[in-house]
């Protein structure tokens, strides 16, 4: 898939919407000036007052993969009425779960605040059909917030018909969340360590019994979650050869290979990739 | 226009080595960015005589208004330099200085006179940050060994050689008039400072090798503070660096007694902080003329 590129340096967006989404937040941005993103795309995000509120932190944008993209007209993105010169612009929608300075102040954004935004930066999923010409339909592992980038993801398979099946784990009630609003409307299998909800265990106990079936094979597996789950979807994958992408993170500091903050193994081991620009989605051996 | 050690610029902002890729930049953002570049110089990331593939992770860490780094300089060696990355830094629209370093004289010395036949540098910058191995000594931490350094390179070139100096010293200027008499033809300061920091939820250090470089608005204060002694000491133009975020904090560094204005890690939050802060102090001219 092509990786739009992001208009040059950061620009300000409105905030149209925050509100609670399980145990998460889910916050939409009015993009006025980008290109609708490509799915697994990332943004850096900052808010433009208040920032370094608290003893000079947060400092750094913080990195956020887009769970939905709806391009259209401003004013039905904003809830006007319809006017002459109508321009379009893009509404992002962004899965957060606070869990630091960065994250705590962009859970309390305020509708009609403005936000910095740089993107839509780094490499997204790849068809079923680029992995591999015997790949026809995928298989998505989100565990925990890192279900956001496979939310819209799905929608771009299914507006493709590509057969996709969701597999979705999280820890427990407090830290889950995006179901309602990012899943609705498609069928889902659920896992959650303390079985509040769906399958007891990890999500990767659902994928290694799928991936016995007959048809796994023909399959290509999109995951992203905490490091352990996606080495353990690696390792499943792996072990039976089938195709896999794993959209991955690290502390980012600037998202546009800058800083070489990011740095992760190379998947060929050779050195390190920043997963800013030769990420975040990353191809798996 | 301001002029600095031949080269006429734009603007007396440039970036600090390490903290803009022009290569990357330029792939993210395509063309846009040669039409709107935000320095009027740009130094490159150092570059060393042999491949480094830079630090194990983690290499970043937040702190308080900056962070700390310790990136290890990765970079593809003298020779993919050459050959990959400096035509494509020939086709950006401002004047190329490469900060190179080594740990012997004879490596410094082989980079100097590689990059010295190469038409698209415009100068170059030592990172003198380093050990020598020769005497274990970190040289810009010393007048002798800085001194020492700039007497084996300063024959070599004519090109412009531009002091890297760390904060890390009981006196800075000791070694700015060092490397002034060993012939360089400017300085630049501060490098970052010496920081360290530990995960509250590991109790490990936050940095994968231990520690790195506090950057950031955090450290403004200490690099006016030097460059106002640098400056005060030397003849030489002086590069001022340090947590400039903006006009006003670009000002001070020229009020300090800096030539030119090097934005740092205000570039990862702002990719065009450059052009900004040049705006931003040539109105702060307008308003005070």
């Amino acid at each position: 898939m092509e990786n739009p590129r992001a208009p040059w340096g950061r620009r300000p967006a409105a905030v149209l919407a925050n509100r609670a989404s399980g145990g998460y937040r889910l916050f939409s941005l009015l993009d006025e000036d980008g290109p609708e993103p490509a799915a697994g795309q990332f943004y850096m995000l900052a808010t433009e007052a208040h920032w370094e509120q608290r003893g000079g932190r947060p400092f750094l944008p913080r990195a956020f993969s887009v769970a939905e993209a709806t391009t259209g007209s401003r004013s039905s993105l904003v809830g006007q009425s319809a006017t002459n010169s109508e321009r379009t612009a893009v509404r992002l929608d962004f899965l957060i779960e606070a869990i630091g300075p960065g994250t705590e102040r962009l859970c309390h954004l305020e509708e009609g605040e403005r936000v910095w935004l740089n993107g839509p930066l780094g490499n997204g999923f790849s068809l079923p059909r680029e992995l591999s010409d015997s790949a026809a339909g995928a298989i998505l592992v989100g565990g925990g917030i890192g279900i956001a980038p496979l939310a819209i993801w799905r929608k771009r398979l299914a507006a493709r018909n590509v057969p996709t099946r969701v597999l979705l784990g999280f820890r427990d009630e407090a830290h889950s969340g995006g179901l309602d609003d990012l899943f609705a409307c498609c069928e889902v299998a659920l896992a959650s360590d303390d079985g509040h909800i769906g399958h007891r265990g990890y999500v990767t106990d659902l994928l290694d019994v799928m991936l016995a079936g007959d048809d796994a094979r023909s399959a290509a597996v999109y995951a992203c979650g905490p490091p352990p789950m996606l080495a353990a979807v690696a390792a499943l994958c792996s072990e039976r050869g089938i195709v896999h992408e794993l959209a991955m993170e690290s502390p980012m500091g600037c998202g546009y290979g800058a800083c070489y903050g990011c740095a992760v193994p190379a998947p060929d081991g050779d050195g390190y990739i920043r997963l800013c620009v030769d990420g975040p989605v990353v191809r798996g051996g | 226009m301001v002029e600095f050690c031949g080269l006429e610029l734009g603007n007396p902002v440039i970036n600090a080595s390490g903290t803009f890729d022009a290569i990357a930049a330029r792939k993210v953002y395509g063309d846009a960015l040669l039409e709107d570049f935000p320095f009027s110089a740009f130094v490159s990331k150092t570059i060393t005589l042999e491949p480094r593939v830079g630090n194990e992770p983690q290499r970043i860490w937040e702190t308080p208004a900056g962070m700390i780094n310790s990136i290890g300089l990765p970079n593809k060696g003298l020779e993919g330099f050459v050959e990959h990355d400096l035509p494509q830094l020939g086709e950006l629209p401002v004047p190329l200085i490469v900060s190179v370093m080594a740990t012997a004289h004879e490596d410094f010395a082989r980079m100097v006179s590689a990059l010295d036949e190469r038409e698209e540098v415009a100068a170059l910058e030592l990172n003198v940050s380093c050990p020598n191995v020769h005497s274990g000594l970190i040289v810009g931490e010393q007048p002798s060994e800085t001194l020492a350094l700039l007497e084996a390179l300063r024959p070599l070139t004519r090109k412009p050689l531009i002091v890297k100096l760390t904060p890390n010293v009981a006196d800075p200027a000791s070694v700015a008039v060092a490397a002034e008499e060993g012939g360089a033809d400017a300085v630049s300061l501060i490098n970052t400072v010496k920081a360290a920091a530990i995960d509250p939820a590991t109790g490990a250090s936050g940095i994968g090798v231990g520690q790195g470089g506090l950057s950031g608005p955090a450290i403004r204060p200490i690099a006016v503070g030097q460059v106002r002694a640098v400056a005060a000491a030397v003849g030489l133009p002086v590069v001022g660096m340090g947590g400039v975020c903006n006009g006003a904090d670009a000002a001070e560094m020229l009020a300090a007694g800096a030539t030119l204005v090097a934005v740092g890690t205000e570039s990862f939050r702002d990719p065009r902080a450059g052009s900004r802060v040049a705006a931003e102090l040539s109105e702060t001219f307008e308003q005070s003329s």
